[in-house]
């Protein structure tokens, strides 16, 4: 009896490695899978270098990929483009949401034909996707900004936030986390006065920033978490008497920001790439497509040159550190 | 000539005439359109694509009726889009405020009867062009509306709604809103329009208000209700959108004015007034709304589909112009032949 039980056991152990191996192995992706990317909106730099990379990742693993979206940053507007991407049954789809909860539906529309859903950026309801891929964790993203705006403020003074659209998942998100970090004792002289919208739209931007100013004429800084937004009110300030005196930072892209860095309207900024932002997304949707992977924590997955990632709770993937530029660092980056 | 007096036998046929050969042309556009859609994409005949595309123009459809009666007698309404608006964003706060969903639609129809009535006083009996009056509350009723809901959306609303607003009528492409509200509205507005002493009053309306009002029918009163009339039906459309994409937001149905008033000429309602059918308006809805679809299917990008949009509606104003001056020029013809 005993012998048996052992080399039952044995070859148990030895079938369960077998299939650990092979699983490892048969991480390949199927050709021919048709990607698609669905950002916040259509004319936003941001969303033109993650689609990029959304672009190339899809080429590498052979699929075809395209960008679609409307050009305004509408909760609603997604809705038609995610009815005919099912309609024209896509493999995948990489999402951006403008509202968490609007798009809900359609999505889980999409799930039950098949198509995988991958968020990006900015999130949806858990139910409505298999995965989301964010770029820093955002509790991570929300205290880092405030701790550079404290040091760019020298802790103390008023200050207001430039986000984008209200609805807007991920801003609201590291808004809140901003909220959080400011409640510790070292910031305690420095006052968040408002948190103003500018629907990612540069004029709207500009004139807020504008508001904001005229509202407020004692207001030290302004942190804008958005690319729009923080490149419309830097344009405002470089041309302003403000100019060197309100501080502004937030999230930029280096090649939006270089000229306001370099002529003293910005001191610091921070962002990853959301060109490799792209690109993960599109692998995680492919090996999602592709049967390797179902969005489960603790599965892993390669995605083409970044490497191995980990699937964290609720399918969440973290991209990996924000950067922060300065003079010092701005010409090393193209994007 | 059409007689245009009420309670006189009118021969209708120069009108009618026009109406029907505009309304046989939409006919073969649309077939044209659908079968242009099918040959551009296999998916485009499925049951979800269909009830997609109608769902789409659900909205439109709605304001169309409404405004379709206007024009017929000579009036407009610019301010549908933004009674659309300002219904989803009573809509919005009164949920949110925790007000039962029966008691909220309610109160958003009336506020849309409420619209109607403000825009149809100031024509009536200031005696405003409606033009100048609705584009101005087109404004008002936008801003309310951003009064009332601000920079936020409300976005939970309860699922029974929504579903009705989303789904299809199972194993069909009609969507639910298709078959309980747009198709019974829509053949009420055509017994209302062309088959009751109402509608011929409409017709005369827009053709020789003076004639009707010194027969004594009280024309400021007709159209005061047809503005309600426009008002209630903008609100209703209102209330779709805003479940149908479970979003209340102060900037819903933005610019949704100029694709209806599109919808109404192209569909052959003379600007004018006196002439044009629903029927003709929802052939051309329907056209659009294929047409968009469509292209959109064939990834055709967004500026395209307007300027397409754009052709239609020109064309749908040249078009008559054209015919009508041919008719001309065959008539003079005809009688120099005869001198």
């Amino acid at each position: 009896m005993k012998c048996n039980l052992k080399t039952v056991a044995l070859i148990f152990g030895m079938a369960v490695l077998c299939m650990a191996g092979l699983t490892v192995q048969a991480q390949e992706i199927k050709p021919g899978l048709k990607v698609a990317f669905l950002p916040k909106q259509i004319n936003n730099p941001y969303s033109v270098i993650t689609g990029s990379g959304v672009t190339e990742g899809v080429k590498e693993f052979k699929g075809s990929g395209k960008m679609v979206g409307a050009s305004d940053a509408g909760a609603s507007s997604q809705v038609s483009y995610i009815n005919t991407l099912i309609t024209q049954k896509q493999n995948a789809i990489v999402i951006s949401a403008n509202d968490p909860n609007a798009i809900l539906p359609y999505l889980k529309k999409a799930a039950a034909q098949g198509i995988k859903v991958v968020a990006v950026d900015s999130d949806v309801g858990v139910e409505g996707r298999a995965m989301f891929i964010n770029q820093a964790d955002s509790e991570g993203i929300g205290r880092s900004q405030v701790q550079l705006l404290a040091k760019l403020m020298g802790g103390k003074g008023k200050f207001a936030i430039l986000s984008a659209t209200p609805n807007a998942t991920n801003q609201n998100t590291w808004i809140k986390w901003m909220e959080v970090e400011l409640k510790k004792p070292e910031y305690k002289d420095m006052q968040l006065v408002k948190v103003a919208y500018g629907n990612d739209d540069d004029q709207k931007s500009f004139v807020e920033t504008q508001g904001l100013l005229q509202a407020y004429p004692d207001l030290k800084a302004i942190i804008s978490p958005t690319t729009v937004g923080i490149s419309a009110a830097a344009r405002y300030l470089s041309t302003s008497p403000s100019k060197g005196k309100v501080i502004i930072t937030g999230l930029g892209t280096p090649n939006q920001m270089r000229e306001f860095i370099k002529n003293g309207t910005v001191q610091a900024f921070q962002l990853w790439n959301p060109k490799d932002l792209g690109y993960l997304a599109a692998y995680a949707a492919a090996q999602l497509a592709s049967g390797n992977i179902s969005g489960k924590q603790g599965e892993t997955f390669t995605a083409g040159k970044l490497g191995k990632y980990t699937i964290g709770v609720n399918g969440e993937v973290i991209l990996g550190l924000p950067t922060t530029f300065t003079t010092a660092n701005i010409d090393e980056f193209n994007y | 000539m059409s007689s245009a007096l009420p309670g006189i036998k009118s021969d209708k046929p120069g009108k009618r005439r026009f109406s029907l050969s505009w309304d046989r042309m939409l006919v073969l556009m649309l077939a044209l359109s659908l079968i242009f859609g099918h040959a551009l994409s296999p998916a485009f005949l499925s049951n979800d694509n269909l009830g997609n595309l109608l769902a789409g123009i659900s909205e439109y459809a709605l304001m169309a009726l409404g405004l379709t009666l206007l024009v017929v007698a000579a009036e407009i309404d610019l301010s549908v889009a933004s009674i659309l608006g300002m219904a989803s964003g009573l809509l919005g706060v009164l949920w949110q405020a925790g007000v039962p969903m029966p008691l909220t639609l309610l109160l958003v129809m009336l506020m849309g009867i409420a619209a109607g009535a403000f825009n149809g006083l100031l024509v009536t009996r200031l005696r405003l062009p409606s033009l100048a009056v609705t584009i101005g509350t087109m404004a008002l009723f936008r801003g309310i509306t951003y009064i009332m809901l601000g920079d936020q959306a409300v976005a939970s609303f309860p699922q029974a709604y929504t579903e009705f607003a989303m789904n299809n009528w199972d194993g069909t492409f009609l969507p639910l809103t298709y078959v309980f509200l747009i198709i019974p509205l829509a053949l009420a507005f055509i017994l209302l329009l062309h088959h009751s002493g109402f509608g011929r009053m409409v017709y005369a309306i827009g053709a020789n208000h003076t004639a009707v009002e010194f027969s004594g029918i009280n024309v400021a009163r007709s159209k005061f209700w047809l503005f309600v009339l426009s008002g209630a039906m903008s609100a209703l459309a209102g209330i779709v959108y805003t479940l149908r994409f479970s979003s209340a937001r102060a900037d819903n149905g933005m610019g949704f004015e100029l694709s209806v008033v599109a919808a109404v000429l192209f569909g052959g309602v003379s600007i004018f007034g006196g002439r044009g059918s629903v029927t003709g308006v929802l052939l051309a809805l329907l056209i659009m709304g294929v047409l968009n679809n469509a292209l959109t299917l064939y990834d055709v990008s967004n500026e395209i589909l307007t300027i397409v949009t754009g052709l239609l509606l020109l064309s749908s104003v040249l078009l008559p112009n054209l015919i009508s001056r041919w008719k001309e020029s065959r008539r003079k013809t005809a009688a120099a032949v005869i001198t």
